[in-house]
């Protein structure tokens, strides 16, 4: 294990002096400078190239749409029945609507990050600094994600209970107070680290799978990894819905 | 720019924070309206059209199947009914040619005993007329017998 932790820690950073032929390259990111903002090129490459498949697919499935559904039509409405049920059975019934399309957005947005991040061989791109990938093995995607989240739940207490909002720090008892507000900084934390991690880690390890092993040994850990991609999308989306959901439930 | 420099980079590393952050969640918001707009309004509306139009066939199917098989039973009981009102007008109707028969019988037959009467009469004061002619026809001829005797004699 401390074998496989000093080739990764070699190439992250900058210590181009060492070992050449490592195929790995951690933190490192092409970067994009507009005026004094920079930005990952690399993360707006892959989630430009993705959000465009996703929604050609949407496009080709709504073009034309009946009764009875026929071809894209029938995977855009499982789609959609599957979010559905995930923001109801969250939300509760009352408000599910008005944050379906929020919640849904971040399932497909996590789960074509995460599966194109898998399935499409970025690698194959030469880039002058950095390497493609998934968008949500970047922590910037993930925490940026993680942010609207919590402004969202922020935003469906307040305009759904106004202040009374506030009640819910206080509930059952005062002393929960303290608490409740570590968990306002925690969810965040601990939404946008699982993403991250899950999904850089499955990419290090498929990387050093192949770096080492190039042959069979690494297709398990790929399919294992397509299982965590998928998983990770809907644990996102599941606890998104859940907050925005413990934020508009009405205490009695 | 805020980057927490970890594993010793001077720049970049895992954990660097710059202007990606709020474009990504600009860029995730503007999904958000894009997919409402195109995905889940659209397949929203036809998903949701189809259930209310299953849920009001179905309770369409419910009332019609409800009144056929009313129907179905004011059917039956004017059936019965019927058939009831057929098997009376077949008894009454039995009852009455029974009755007439009954009736043309017992006419013809005192007809028929009135009209032997009649005969057996006529034959009786036939014969007895024939009887008394005869009787006369008798005593004329004993007149005549005697008579003649006595002639003779």
């Amino acid at each position: 294990m401390s074998h496989l932790r000093l080739f990764i820690s070699l190439k992250m950073g900058t210590s181009p002096f060492l070992l050449p032929f490592a195929a790995l390259e951690v933190g490192q990111h092409l970067y994009w400078q507009f005026g004094k903002l920079r930005i990952h090129g690399q993360v707006f490459m892959t989630s430009w190239i993705l959000i465009g498949a996703l929604l050609t697919l949407v496009v080709v499935g709504t073009k034309k749409m009946e009764r009875d559904p026929k071809g894209v039509q029938n995977l855009l409405e499982f789609l959609w029945d599957y979010i559905r049920d995930l923001a109801r059975t969250q939300i509760g019934e009352k408000v599910y609507r008005d944050w379906m399309p929020f919640i849904g957005t971040l399932f497909l947005f996590i789960f074509v990050s995460n599966w194109g991040g898998a399935l499409i061989p970025w690698k194959l791109i030469e880039l002058p600094s950095g390497e493609l990938g998934a968008p949500t093995a970047d922590i910037n995607t993930t925490v940026a994600l993680a942010l609207l989240v919590s402004l969202s739940y922020f935003y469906a207490g307040l305009s759904n209970k106004g202040l009374r909002y506030f009640e819910y720090y206080v509930h059952p008892t005062p002393i929960m107070l303290p608490f409740k507000i570590v968990e306002d900084f925690t969810k965040p934390l601990s939404l946008s680290f699982r993403l991250f991690g899950n999904i850089l880690a499955d990419e290090l390890v498929v990387a050093v799978l192949v770096f080492l092993v190039p042959l069979v040994l690494p297709v398990p850990v790929m399919f294992l990894g397509l299982f965590t991609s998928a998983i990770q999308a809907l644990i996102f989306a599941t606890l998104a819905a859940y907050y925005i959901g413990e934020a508009v439930e009405e205490h009695h | 720019m805020t980057s927490l420099l970890l594993f010793g980079a001077s720049e970049g590393g895992l954990f660097d924070f710059d202007a990606t952050l709020p474009l990504m969640a600009a860029q995730v918001v503007l999904l958000t309206y894009i997919l409402n707009a195109l995905f889940f309004k659209p397949v929203g509306k036809v998903v949701e059209d189809r259930e209310d139009y299953v849920l009001t066939s179905r309770t369409e199917a419910k009332k019609k199947l409800a009144e056929v098989e009313k129907l179905e039973s004011d059917l039956k009981n004017q059936l019965k009914g019927a058939r009831q009102a057929a098997q009376k007008v077949i008894t009454e109707a039995e009852d009455d040619s029974d009755k007439l028969y009954k009736e043309a019988l017992a006419l013809a037959n005192s007809e028929a005993n009135a009209s032997r009467e009649k005969v057996r009469r006529e034959i009786d004061s036939q014969r007895e007329s024939a009887l008394n002619q005869l009787k006369l026809d008798a005593e004329k001829l004993g007149d005549l017998i005697v008579q003649r005797l006595l002639a003779a004699k």
